[in-house]
């Protein structure tokens, strides 16, 4: 009944935001602002009602009704409350309506808004967002229906079907799959939501876009209604992609956090593509420049978070083939196409009105820069777009699929990566309007002196790469600038205000949140770039097997093999672990425990073992491939150098958002 | 006929000690090589290669029996003296391009290489004509616009940031 139940409501949702698109746009045309509101409203109902229908699925999904094909294959009465719940987004039509109802929540949340001084955006903003709302109930109710359960037919076969086929009964299966256990991880649980907090918010910004582009105020009010909307989009992207990194670190046990795999890269794109939108905006607001370019920019992350979706829903990656026969597959390409061709021809059709107020006078300026900046993060998406199509390219043309790895990606996206880093310390020194080589020399100096003792410290430390030499000269140079540029402000309002140094501090800050708040996101950037270049360059691995009482060395550390042991866990499974004692100069740093787990339906998993300080992690595996017994037990051993500053970064990063997008009480 | 027989006699003695021949030299080579490749030696070329199955995982690191297999593969190879190069040919001949980390350049595959670069310098080089064309533009303001925001240094930067700040409120 409940399944039913949860799948009328979905269809119902979907027939309401087909009317909340018509009603707007005819509301718009006849210039009826009853139709208007009336698709408001009905924009506004969409929440509740997708939420009863998820809330069913997540009752459904926590009792077990097997019934369902869904619950069936994503979870079992082994599994506890809490993954049974999250298991909405374990699977593929979960995820879909997932999607849906963090959409349904964005766009409900911004038709509550005051919409008095922008009334000629709403039937826009109302249209493209109840559109694209409309677009993912279809592809669950024609496609992916999480609500379609399993038949027996008379003949005995088991069937799945949204309702009862002929003369079939209702099967029960005792027992679901089960969620595959990979997924079971923290990082796994809270990774989805916020990337597809990420992907949803963004589609706020771009219907404010469009709504700017179709009804022509072209000046900064779209872009400045939507700042918070673009920002906390751009946080959820970011913290998604973090966990994402820390779930294969902590999961895949491959030693590393990214493997430039075509999945991590879908939603690595709406991020190269916002973070310019995030800067250029900027330059729109403060020099009337660059509209068109923002547009662009907006335009062009709308349809990466649609393309990331389709890249990894369509099974598109795994052959083109895939991609022909699935039922989503093509759907997503038409309306990829579609709505990213009328944004350009809107675009085109609003070229002129979107020219910029004031003219680009120095190469040096402040604006200059960011759109230096805008062209870099550019370079990195058409690497990353071009790496994950060309294959697909490659087995239309050929009939062979060839595989873009690693090497391709770091050795195109290296230097661009590098020129941000260097950007994103001369670019605050710049000034806004006009810079010459002579006044940025004068700012830059006295940061570069500190700067310039980087490398030879590291050369007296022994450090010979080049890659390593020059990667953290310039993670030094972007923090003594951030730190030169509080400096500087601080400095001035004491001389000017008279206030102590941490009321000046907080002063200034609290009075420019935006540039400030960027400065520490810059700061958590290159503390991150510390933990990259840490891993990618100095990372060290051995493979080695050993009987126990054996040991091995690496990097300087001794790992003596104690014990092996295995015994099986209250929730079935048969567990494999063993034990190593950590050495350094002769000295017992802790034991370490890799794990090997067999789950009772036969899913593996390995469990790395992790020795993590803020100079290095140690991270052992028990190689789960080969044969394992007390005697021959094969350990493989990563060293890992610097990569907690990956983590570290990313709570710098949320700290500095936080002062950044903080609201401005006292400006109101 | 039986000035013949002696002639087949030296054609399959010589056979046979090319065949002796071969595989002492080969068992020499095998010996050579001891002790057996390491588990490292066999992840240094396993780590440029990804088996066709296994998706997005690098063979190195691989969990599947297939992978595991393949490596056992590599190991052998080694053992008989072959190159990393030889290696990934011989599994480039058996299951094509895909195996390799990175498309081999040729043919199609320089599409790859080749275009990234050329949008990235087009890029910069539309961004700086687009400067040219600016600065051409506002020639006539410059001055005026220069006198009116002057770089700011020394003491300018305290009412400069003061001014920025007033600004935004």
């Amino acid at each position: 009944m409940l399944a039913q139940f949860g799948f009328g409501i979905l269809v119902v949702t979907f027939l309401l935001s087909l009317f909340s698109t018509s009603s707007a746009i005819y509301g718009y045309f006849s210039k009826s602002d009853r139709w208007v509101e009336s698709a408001r409203r009905a924009l506004q109902l969409t929440f509740p009602l997708i939420s009863l229908s998820a809330l069913g699925l997540i009752y459904l999904l926590a009792t077990g009704h097997y019934e369902l094909e869904y619950v069936y294959s994503v979870t079992n009465h082994e599994m506890p409350l809490y993954l049974k719940i999250t298991a909405l987004w374990g699977g593929q039509a979960g995820s879909l309506l997932f999607w849906a109802w963090l959409m349904s929540a964005f766009a409900s949340a911004m038709t509550l808004r005051k919409w008095d001084r922008d009334r000629e955006f709403l039937p826009w903003v109302v249209a493209v967002t109840s559109l694209t709302l409309a677009f993912f109930l279809s592809l669950i109710i024609f496609f992916e229906n999480p609500f379609i359960r399993l038949w027996q037919t008379i003949s005995g076969e088991i069937a799945a079907h949204m309702f009862a086929p002929a003369g079939a009964s209702l099967f029960l299966p005792s027992e679901g799959r089960g969620l595959n256990e990979l997924l079971r991880h923290p990082g796994m649980v809270f990774h989805p939501p916020m990337l597809y907090l990420g992907f949803v918010a963004f589609v706020i910004p771009y219907a404010f876009a469009i709504a700017a582009l179709v009804t022509g105020r072209t000046d900064d009010r779209w872009t400045r209604l939507t700042r918070r909307w673009t920002l906390v989009a751009w946080l959820f992207l970011s913290i998604g992609l973090v966990l994402g990194m820390r779930w294969a670190y902590d999961v895949l046990g491959w030693g590393g956090y990214w493997g430039w795999d075509p999945v991590e890269i879908a939603a690595l794109m709406p991020w190269l593509a916002s973070t310019p939108f995030l800067h250029s905006v900027m330059i729109q607001e403060k020099r009337g420049m660059l509209k068109q370019w923002n547009m662009l920019l907006i335009i062009l992350t709308y349809s990466l978070v649609i393309f990331g979706t389709f890249l990894t829903r369509s099974g598109v990656l795994s052959s083109v083939h895939a991609f022909a026969q699935s039922a989503i597959g093509p759907m997503f390409f038409i309306f990829i196409g579609i709505t990213f061709i009328i944004s350009i021809s809107l675009l085109i059709y609003r070229w002129n009105d979107l020219r910029a107020e004031v003219e680009m006078k120095s190469l040096l300026s402040r604006e200059a820069l960011f759109l230096l900046n805008n062209l870099l993060f550019l370079g990195v998406l058409i690497v990353c777009f071009w790496g994950v199509i060309f294959p697909l390219i490659s087995e239309i043309v050929t009939g062979q699929k060839i595989t873009v790895g690693p090497p391709f990606y770091l050795r195109a996206t290296g230097p661009l990566w590098g020129a941000l880093m260097a950007l994103m310390g001369i670019a605050p020194l710049s000034a806004w309007g006009y810079s010459t080589l002579k006044t940025i020399g004068r700012a830059i100096w006295k940061p570069t002196i500190p700067t310039l003792l980087v490398p030879f410290v590291l050369i007296v430390l022994n450090v010979r790469n080049w890659i390593a030499l020059l990667g953290f000269t310039l993670v030094a140079f972007v923090v003594f600038v951030t730190l030169y540029e509080f400096w500087r402000g601080v400095s001035a309002r004491r001389k000017t205000q008279g206030e102590n140094f941490l009321i000046a501090l907080v002063r200034l800050t609290r009075r420019n949140r935006r540039r400030y708040g960027g400065y520490i996101i810059h700061v958590a950037m290159v503390v991150m770039a510390i933990g990259i270049l840490g891993i990618e360059v100095f990372q060290t691995q051995t493979q080695q097997t050993l009987a126990v009482g054996q040991d091995m060395q690496i990097s300087g550390y001794t790992l003596q093999y104690d014990s092996l042991a295995q015994f099986p866990y209250v929730d079935g499974r048969q567990v494999t672990r063993a034990v190593l004692s950590v050495y350094k100069d002769g000295k017992y740093l802790g034991d370490l425990y890799p794990r090997y787990d067999l789950f009772p339906d036969g899913q593996p998993m390995t469990i790395p073992a992790i020795r993590s300080t803020l100079a290095d992690d140690l991270y052992v595996v028990l190689v789960n491939w080969e044969n394992i017994s007390i005697n021959e037990t094969p350990f493989k051993v990563y060293h890992n150098p610097l990569v907690n500053w990956l983590w570290i970064g990313s709570a710098i990063f949320v700290l500095g958002y936080l002062v950044s997008a903080w609201p401005e009480a006292e400006t109101m | 006929m039986g000035k013949k027989a002696p002639a087949n006699h030296l054609f399959f003695t010589i056979l046979l000690l090319f065949f002796i021949a071969i595989t002492v030299l080969s068992f020499k080579s095998v010996r050579a090589q001891e002790p057996t490749p390491s588990d490292d030696e066999v992840n240094a070329i396993a780590r440029q290669m990804f088996c066709p199955i296994c998706e997005n995982t690098p063979l190195d690191v691989c969990p599947t029996e297939a992978c595991h297999d393949w490596r056992e593969l590599i190991r052998q190879m080694l053992a008989q003296g072959k190159t990393p190069s030889e290696i990934k040919q011989y599994f480039v001949d058996h299951y094509g391009d895909r195996v390799l980390s990175e498309p081999p350049r040729a043919g199609l595959n320089w599409l790859v290489y080749v275009l990234p670069p050329i949008a990235f310098i087009t890029g910069l080089l539309l961004l700086f004509r687009a400067f040219r064309m600016w600065k051409v533009k506002s020639t006539a303001t410059f001055q005026e616009e220069v006198s009116a925001s002057k770089p700011a240094h020394g003491n300018e930067y305290a009412t400069r940031l003061e001014d920025e700040l007033r600004r935004r409120n």
